[in-house]
C-alpha cells in the first residue's frame, strides 16, 4: 500500500494499534479540508505493530489530549519534505474536555455547561481524577 | 490562601497556626469580640445542616460580625436553576466571606473559582467537609496536647463515614500516630484509603471487629451508622446495634482516653457515657466554633 509523502504536515507516529480512530475523532479531524491518512496495522519494529496518521497541514494540534489518550505517540512536524521537529508526548498534567465525569453526584451533572477538567493524581499509574468531585477517571476518551 | 476547600489545602504549619489562634480565642475571647466589625458572613446552604451551619453563625457573631444566608435550596435562587457559580458572583456583591453547604460534591470548588471573596467547603454531599476535621484536630490538640505519637481508635461505620476518612488522612501526616479500625464487615473502610493514604505512608493500622484494643488507645472516635445510606432497613438495624459504648466497655480504657463523635449521635454511645470525664464530644462542638472563628479570620486576613 502506498501513501504519498506529505511536504507540509504533521505525521503521528508509533500510535497504539487501534487508537487512531479514536484520536481521528477527538482532533475534530474530519473537520479538516486537507488530506488527512489513517493507515492502521503498520509493521513496525519497535511496538510489532502500529497505527499512524498523516495530516497534509500544519495544524495546531492539542498536544495534552493526545498525551492523555496515548503518551507513547511521536508528534513529527514535516516542512518542505523534510522532518524538522519531532515531539515526545507525556501524560498532561490537565486534560479540558476530554473525559466526562461520571459520578452522578459531581456538581457536573447537574451543571452541564461546567468545563470537564481532569487533574493527573498518579503520574506512574495514569490516574486522572476530576477536579470538582476527584472521583477517577474510568474510561478513556 | 483565599479558600478552604479541603484539608489538604492546608500545610500542617498553616493547620497549626489556625490551632494557635483558636487557641489564644478561648483564653481571650474579648480580644477576638470586635475583629469582624462590619464584616458579613454568608452561609449559603444548599441543604440543611443546622449544626455547621449555627457553629458557623456563632463564630462570626462572636467576632462582632454578621450573618446573612438561606439555609436549604428551595429558599435560594437555585430552585429556579441558578448556577452555583452565579450564586457565588452574586453573593460576593453582598458579603465578605462564604460558607457553602451543598448536596453535590465539588460545588463549594466552583463557587470558589467564581467568587471574588472567600469560599469555606461547610461540606459537599460525601466528599470533604474541612470544618470538621478542622474540629477534630483542635479538639485532639486541646485533650492531649499534641497530634503526633497517638493510637486513635474508630468505631462505627468507616465505609461511608467521610469524616473518619479525612481524619485518618490528617492524621497521617503527623508522626507516630497509628489506626484501629473497629467496625463490622459491611463497614470497613474503603480499599483505597487504605492504599493511598495508610499502606503508601507507612502507618500502622489493624482492622477488627472487637473491643479487645480498648485499653491502648488514647483517642475513641465513635460513628453513627448512617440511616441513608442503606436500601434496607433491616441492614440498618442490624449493623446500628453491633458497636454501642458502654460504661462497661470504658471499664478498661485509659483514664485519660478521649472520646468523640462527630454528632449527631442515635445510639452508638449510651447515654450514661456522657457523665464521665473522658466523654469530649460536646466539648468537640465548643472547638468547632473557635477552629471557624479562627479560620474565618485567616481567610479575611485579619490579624
Amino acid at each position: 500500500m502506498t501513501i504519498d509523502s506529505i511536504i507540509n504536515g504533521i505525521v503521528l507516529d508509533h500510535i497504539k494499534v487501534g487508537k487512531s480512530m479514536e484520536i481521528y475523532r477527538v482532533l475534530e479531524l474530519s473537520k479538516l479540508a486537507c488530506s488527512v491518512a489513517i493507515i492502521k496495522n503498520v509493521s513496525s519494529k519497535k511496538e510489532g505493530q502500529k497505527d499512524i496518521i498523516k495530516i497534509d497541514s500544519l495544524i495546531d494540534i492539542n498536544l495534552d489530549v493526545l498525551g492523555y489518550i496515548d503518551p507513547g505517540i511521536t508528534v513529527n512536524i514535516v516542512k518542505d519534505g523534510k522532518i524538522v521537529e519531532k515531539r515526545k508526548l507525556s501524560l498532561p498534567d490537565m486534560v479540558t474536555g476530554v473525559i466526562k465525569c461520571k459520578n452522578p453526584r459531581c456538581i457536573t451533572s447537574v451543571e452541564q455547561e461546567l468545563p470537564q477538567v481532569f487533574r493527573l493524581t498518579d503520574r506512574e499509574k495514569g490516574v486522572y481524577r476530576c477536579v470538582y468531585c476527584e472521583a477517577k477517571a474510568k474510561t478513556e476518551a | 490562601m483565599k479558600d478552604l476547600i479541603s484539608i489538604t489545602d492546608l500545610s500542617i504549619e498553616e493547620l497549626q497556626e489556625l490551632i494557635d489562634t483558636a487557641e489564644d480565642i478561648i483564653e481571650n475571647p474579648d480580644k477576638y469580640s470586635d475583629k469582624c466589625k462590619r464584616k458579613k458572613l454568608a452561609t449559603l446552604f444548599f441543604e440543611p445542616s443546622t449544626r455547621t451551619r449555627l457553629s458557623f453563625e456563632a463564630a462570626m457573631l462572636e467576632l462582632g460580625g454578621n450573618v446573612i444566608g438561606f439555609s436549604e435550596a428551595s429558599s435560594s435562587s437555585a430552585s429556579k436553576g441558578e448556577s452555583v457559580a452565579d450564586t457565588a458572583l452574586t453573593i460576593s456583591c453582598y458579603a465578605d466571606i462564604i460558607a457553602m453547604r451543598h448536596p453535590k460534591e465539588g460545588a463549594p470548588l466552583v463557587a470558589a473559582m467564581a467568587a471574588s471573596i472567600p469560599v469555606i467547603n461547610a461540606g459537599d454531599g460525601g466528599h470533604n467537609h474541612p470544618t470538621q476535621t478542622l474540629t477534630d484536630l483542635l479538639t485532639i490538640y486541646r485533650e492531649k496536647g499534641r497530634l503526633n505519637n497517638l493510637k486513635i481508635g474508630f468505631c462505627g461505620d468507616l465505609k461511608f463515614g467521610r469524616t473518619v476518612h479525612s481524619l485518618i488522612s490528617a492524621m497521617s501526616r503527623y508522626e507516630g500516630n497509628s489506626f484501629v479500625l473497629i467496625s463490622p464487615e459491611e463497614l470497613k473502610i474503603p480499599g483505597y484509603i487504605k492504599k493511598d493514604v495508610l499502606v503508601k505512608n507507612d502507618i500502622p493500622y489493624k482492622e477488627t471487629d472487637n473491643w479487645d484494643d480498648m485499653p491502648e488507645l488514647d483517642i475513641l472516635y465513635m460513628t453513627r451508622v448512617q440511616r441513608e445510606r442503606f436500601f434496607n432497613e433491616a441492614d440498618y438495624l442490624r449493623l446500628r446495634d453491633v458497636f454501642i459504648l458502654t460504661m462497661d466497655k470504658l471499664s478498661c480504657a485509659k483514664e485519660d482516653l478521649c472520646i468523640m463523635h462527630p454528632l449527631p449521635r442515635v445510639n452508638e454511645i449510651e447515654r450514661a457515657v456522657d457523665g464521665d470525664k473522658r466523654a469530649c464530644y460536646f466539648k468537640q462542638v465548643l472547638y468547632g466554633k473557635y477552629i471557624r472563628m479562627a479560620l474565618i479570620l485567616k481567610l479575611l486576613g485579619i490579624e
